[in-house]
């Protein structure tokens, strides 16, 4: 096959757009898309838990403060919520005099709240679905055991809603995934800030962006069977039984 | 009282735009959602492929990266057929590829995608002993999917379609970063040039809120009426 490695060769020669440089962009690009999704996935995650139990309480002066707060970050654009949060950081006083400016000049910071509050959002809707569908009876199994209100929270309902949101939560996960692409438009170099570069760099639209969304894809199929096994390993209980 | 200096107007146009983007892609959206919910149910395996590799890839890669492919690839794959044209038949033709056109087809295209899985588990969801009465009343398949299949699939997909169709609604704020008008975008730039964007972006905020309370009511009405003869729910 001399002539299709020497087609090859050339290809690479002759390429002006798949350079060192480029590559060396796009590592850049994914290594922010990572550190933002991760980041704002595991914060978001923290805050979830917490805002799910007051969400599915039973007073209202605890419940409500949080379905507004979840009412109102699901129902608008994440970009929009990106531009307050953006645009609006240096209006807290002092915050320029502060030793926190350095952190928040930089669009990461705007980026990664804007991202954490919104998935805290959703993940709060969805434990409190899966805290709301507890079976009865494993609440009347742990009040039988005498378990205070904490004890049965800490050991039957939040374990088994976990594993209830998984599913659900896996979508989250892969929804933040293609989400964070907006982090481009604050000039931020992620994935797409990458593409869009190189685009407006070489004025090519295919190679760029094609190729970012094949790395999206491969993450997003990463992320699916990394949720498919925990689902496997998690959820076994569940199965059908083969005798 | 708000002081929006001068960008009121504008920013009820560019709400305007949103809303004439979002019902148009929905549209397109329920259009190709039907008819890969068609190809994935079908016998034939070629079609099946093509519905489930356009369900995979779509739902696999950011909307924001697949706009700005059709957008900035579109206009050059316009430029290309024009020139072919040009050349080759002697038509001098300029077609420019218009952001709105760009951000309905590319929304239409990933809400298709979604569309295609809602719809395919609400036609799966009908009777099968409906379609096979309806064939004995000797109605055309065209008939029988107008009058038995498409209502009662209605009623087991709209809860899947207004899910869609408020993700969409939020989609559609990303056409602003390839260039068109809508709302986000005139209150993005009035931001920057006023300073003030919590004057700018906290009404837009609350126009999506607005849009979604009364779509919610809207498919509220509409599943009311997709579940007569089936009792209360």
């Amino acid at each position: 096959m001399p002539d299709i490695s020497a087609w090859f060769n050339d290809l690479l020669s002759g390429n002006l757009i798949f350079t060192p440089t480029t590559m060396g962009y796009y590592w850049t690009g994914l290594v922010t898309t990572t550190q933002l999704v991760f980041l704002s996935l595991v914060i978001g995650l923290v805050l979830a838990v917490p805002l799910a139990i007051m969400r599915s309480s039973r007073r209202k002066w605890i419940s409500l403060p949080v379905y507004v707060y979840t009412y109102v970050f699901r129902g608008t654009p994440l970009l929009v919520q990106l531009y307050i949060i953006y645009y609006g950081v240096v209006f807290f006083d002092g915050i320029q005099q502060s030793f926190l400016w350095p952190i928040f000049r930089e669009a990461f910071y705007p980026a990664l709240i804007a991202f954490t509050l919104n998935t805290a959002a959703y993940t709060t809707e969805i434990f409190r679905g899966a805290i709301k569908s507890t079976p009865k009876g494993e609440i009347e199994a742990a009040r039988a055991y005498g378990m205070s209100q904490s004890l049965m929270m800490r050991r039957i309902i939040i374990p088994s809603a976990f594993r209830r949101a998984l599913p659900a939560y896996g979508n989250e996960v892969i929804f933040m995934l293609h989400a964070s692409a907006i982090a481009s438009v604050v000039t931020l170099m992620d994935l797409t800030g990458a593409a869009r570069y190189v685009y407006s760099r070489f004025y090519t639209p295919f190679e760029p962006f094609l190729f970012v969304a094949l790395i999206y894809l491969c993450l997003t199929f990463a992320i699916l069977f990394f949720f498919r096994f925990l689902e496997k390993k998690l959820l076994a209980h569940l199965k059908p039984q083969t005798l | 009282m708000l002081d929006l200096q001068g960008y009121g107007p504008r920013l009820i146009e560019g709400a305007g735009v949103t809303v004439q983007l979002a019902v148009l892609s929905l549209l397109l959206a329920i259009a190709l959602g039907l008819l890969t919910a068609t190809a994935k149910m079908s016998r034939s395996w070629l079609l099946h492929g093509i519905a489930t590799a356009y369900t995979t890839l779509i739902r696999g890669v950011p909307d924001l990266v697949l706009m700005m492919l059709l957008f900035y690839g579109g206009q050059i794959g316009v430029n290309a057929i024009s020139d072919i044209l040009y050349y080759d038949f002697e038509i001098d033709l300029y077609i420019n590829f218009n952001a709105f056109a760009a951000g309905v087809l590319t929304i239409g295209f990933i809400f298709g995608a979604y569309m295609g899985e809602t719809f395919r588990g609400a036609f799966m969801a009908v009777d099968n002993g409906q379609v096979e009465a309806g064939r004995a009343y000797g109605m055309s398949n065209a008939l029988v999917f107008r009058r038995i299949r498409f209502p009662q699939m209605m009623r087991h997909a709209l809860p899947g379609l207004s899910n869609n169709w408020m993700v969409l609604l939020k989609t559609t704020a990303l056409v602003s970063v390839i260039g068109l008008t809508d709302m986000v975008r005139v209150a993005a730039e009035a931001s920057r040039a006023t300073h003030e964007p919590f004057v700018f972006l906290i009404p837009v905020a609350v126009a999506y809120l607005l849009i979604a309370s009364v779509s919610e009511w809207i498919f509220a009405r509409l599943q009311k009426r997709y579940d007569i003869g089936f009792g209360e729910h």
